[in-house]
């Protein structure tokens, strides 16, 4: 199986340490993770959590067996071969003087990115879309000089009417 | 509505979930909860002298006697003692509940005296934790642990009770069921999936069934048998596995694997469908991987759907409950005989079985005690072992005939074990007669543990293989590291006069002639007794697979150690 990127949603309940609990699984196992976000769901008490990992199909299968095993995980659905939306917010703070900054602006604003601070040799720009394009951007207005850059990891949400949080219980990977 | 402590409510779960008994160690943070204990008299408790045994202890309990095990401790050192014992636990998939003691919620995460994080240090290492703040959650918190503990596949659950939360009044209600809707364990094996191995079974010529622990676990021995039985294929039992046929059993082969026997790996070597139910494929059994069955499609059944294709390469997965999955499939399968294939296997076996089984001449060695044990005790005895070269003559040369007389700590494999593990097996058979088999290394980890039992009145026998050295490193050292035994021979106190210290009658052997009688005098002793066996200081335990190596390549005596092997170390 040649590596490829997979991307795993999971529902966890809301119980101290559950986050602690999937990381620490990740790090005994030496399951490799891109990415990892983490937040609130529709449901009070249930959390969602994005994966981006890095391996072939055994792995990840193995991936999604172990979480299954944590008792408080509830659902893990491999979405990435599903047509799903996926996105990652970057805030990067880059060298701007009055001299480049309608450069810095037009390109800001062929990726629909917004600035979102400026000061007069700095300016920071917000934007949010999928992984590539922010690798494209961040490409592109380096030569700027980035001073600060941060992002947030990768949410994902399959397209269409139906929704990973449906029933909880998956057959073929319940929970032993 | 009855308003009840903390402590007291912990007592009353106890009593719900059918505890009769518990293994530990008072400590301040856990003093509350000894305060009330004596209001509960139906509730024994076996006070140990280190925490660690406290674990041992439950687990011993819990393998023979199929319940939870219960062990408990107080905060920080106390709990910490307890880390080993929940290890071994979670890798032998043992039902165990550690209660713990924790400082008062106002001095968590503040470095109070005696505290450490116990929920986030045995996170790893158990099937779920909890540390308990509000005493509302303590009555659904131990319905929780103990549900999670026993079913699907069992496992440690540590409750770590914080002190204040131990004193609190609460009203005490004890939930009938639990909701946990992330757990939900799978009993019944995918009906297609079983037929399909059935098929797979049906059309095979040399099959074989490895079984496991997950035969014990799931109390399906007598499914196993009625299986083997109808279709005639032999069985091989791992080393957790062992005691779940009886040896002498015709279709009874004995274990694979590093010190299995030369007939069992041939026979997973040459096989065509490997039929693995309740084991999980461990590098001590597999060898290197890619070489291990390479002729065979294997059949894996296991509750644990994370072990289904974790080592290898399954033909036919199913995820269910030994049992379950045993009576569907003996249901289906076809009645069948493969005697030209067990001949077969047993033409292998004869041709090794005289050196494998025969001590060598003029030579005092363990080979004689076990003969002796099997010879004397007509299976009728349940078996503690410790880890090392002792733990593997003992799987190899003693028979075991019944259900959970064979209590290893296979998956960790953690000397020390023996001795408080097999005060955990006596007190769930009480009327039985129970050996603890350690090494002199092995033994004197736990040995403080004769106080236990005195105090306790267990009739425990011990038996001390001591051969001077660390057997096993002694032996890898001798076949891997140019005979340089670093760190590896160990000088002993007096057993006997020990064991005397303790009030526990005890007697050194160091003959072959007189095993025999000194079994007979251990037996006949009412209460504990000791034997010290002092053997040969340089025998190896042989067959042998090199760590790494295919179990293809056994070897039967240092001469055939062979360069590859040596390399294949590294």
């Amino acid at each position: 199986m040649f590596a490829m990127k997979h991307t795993l949603v999971a529902l966890l309940r809301d119980q101290p340490g559950v986050l602690n609990r999937s990381v620490s699984l990740f790090r005994r196992r030496g399951f490799n993770i891109e990415s990892l976000t983490v937040g609130h769901t529709e449901t009070p008490g249930i959390s969602r959590m994005t994966l981006v990992v890095d391996g072939d199909t055994t792995s990840v299968e193995q991936v999604i067996k172990q979480l299954y095993k944590l008792i408080d995980v509830l659902k893990v659905s491999d979405v990435s071969q599903d047509p799903n939306v996926t996105r990652d917010l970057l805030l990067v703070k880059v060298y701007a003087p009055p001299a480049k900054r309608s450069e810095l602006m037009q390109l800001a604003d062929i990726f629909g990115a917004k600035i979102v601070d400026v000061v007069p040799d700095a300016m920071m720009i917000e934007l949010s879309g999928s992984p590539e394009q922010l690798d494209r951007f961040v490409d592109l207005i380096r030569p700027f000089g980035i001073r600060e850059l941060v992002r947030t990891g990768c949410v994902a949400m399959t397209r269409g009417a139906s929704t990973v949080s449906g029933p909880y219980q998956n057959q073929e990977f319940r929970a032993a | 509505m009855k308003t009840l402590t903390g402590a007291q409510m912990m007592c009353e779960a106890l009593l719900a979930e059918g505890v009769d008994v518990m293994f530990g160690y008072p400590g301040g943070a856990i003093m509350p909860f000894y305060h009330a204990l004596p209001e509960y008299p139906e509730l024994r408790h076996i006070l140990v002298r280190h925490e660690q045994a406290a674990g041992h202890a439950a687990e011993g309990y819990a393998r023979t006697s199929g319940k939870v095990g219960v062990c408990v401790a107080t905060s920080g050192p106390g709990a910490t003692n307890l880390v080993t014992a929940i290890a071994d636990a979670m890798m032998d998939s043992v039902p165990i509940v550690a209660i713990t003691g924790q400082v008062v919620t106002s001095l968590i995460g503040k470095d109070g005296f005696q505290e450490t994080d116990v929920t986030g240090i045995t996170q790893p290492i158990t099937k779920h934790n909890y540390l308990v703040t509000d005493v509302r959650d303590l009555p659904r918190v131990f319905k929780e642990a103990f549900h999670i503990a026993r079913t699907g596949r069992p496992g440690p659950v540590l409750i770590d009770v914080a002190k204040d939360v131990q004193n609190a009044r609460g009203v005490f209600e004890y939930p009938e069921s639990v909701d946990l809707p992330g757990y939900k364990p799978n009993y019944d094996g995918n009906r297609r999936q079983i037929k399909e191995a059935a098929n797979l079974l049906n059309q095979a010529k040399k099959p074989l069934i490895m079984a496991g622990h997950g035969i014990l676990l799931g109390h399906a021995s007598v499914e196993l048998r009625e299986f083997a039985e109808k279709t005639g294929i032999p069985v091989i039992t791992t080393l957790l596995g062992i005691s779940c046929i009886p040896e002498d059993h015709p279709l009874s082969l004995g274990m694979p694997g590093m010190h299995g026997w030369v007939h069992v790996n041939r026979a997973i070597q040459e096989c065509d469908v490997l039929f693995t139910i309740g084991a999980r494929f461990d590098d001590r059994v597999t060898g290197k991987l890619d070489t291990f069955a390479r002729n065979a499609k294997i059949i894996h059944v296991d509750i644990d759907p994370a072990e289904v294709g974790k080592n290898v390469i399954t033909a036919v997965p199913i995820v269910g409950d030994a049992k379950r999955v045993l009576e569907n499939l003996t249901e289906i399968v076809n009645a069948n005989e493969h005697s030209e294939w067990l001949n077969h296997i047993r033409d292998i076996q004869a041709t090794r079985s005289k050196r494998q089984r025969d001590p060598e001449s003029g030579m005092f060695t363990p080979h004689h005690v076990y003969a002796e044990f099997t010879r004397i005790m007509q299976g009728e005895f349940r078996v503690c072992t410790d880890v090392g070269q002792h733990q593997m003559w003992a799987a190899q040369l003693i028979e075991y005939m019944k259900p959970h007389t064979h209590i290893t700590s296979g998956g960790l494999g953690t000397m020390g074990f023996a001795l408080p593990a097999a005060m955990g097996v006596q007190v769930a058979c009480p009327n039985e007669e129970v050996w603890a088999i350690a090494g002199d290394g092995g033994f004197q980890m736990n040995l403080q543990e004769l106080a236990t039992v005195v105090q306790e009145s267990l009739p425990l026998k011990i038996c001390i293989i001591n051969n001077g050295y660390l057997g096993m490193v002694r032996q890898w050292q001798e076949l891997f590291h140019e005979r340089r035994y670093s760190a590896t021979p160990m000088w002993s106190p007096d057993f006997i006069k020990l064991a005397d210290a303790y009030g526990i009658p005890g007697v050194r052997v160091e003959r072959a002639e007189d095993v025999a009688e000194a079994i007979q005098q251990a037996r006949s002793t009412n209460g504990p007794f000791l034997i010290e066996f002092v053997v040969e200081r340089e025998v190896n335990v042989y067959p042998m697979v090199a760590p790494g190596a295919s179990i293809s390549d056994m070897f039967e005596d240092p001469s055939e150690v062979e360069i590859e092997d040596v390399v294949a170390v590294k």
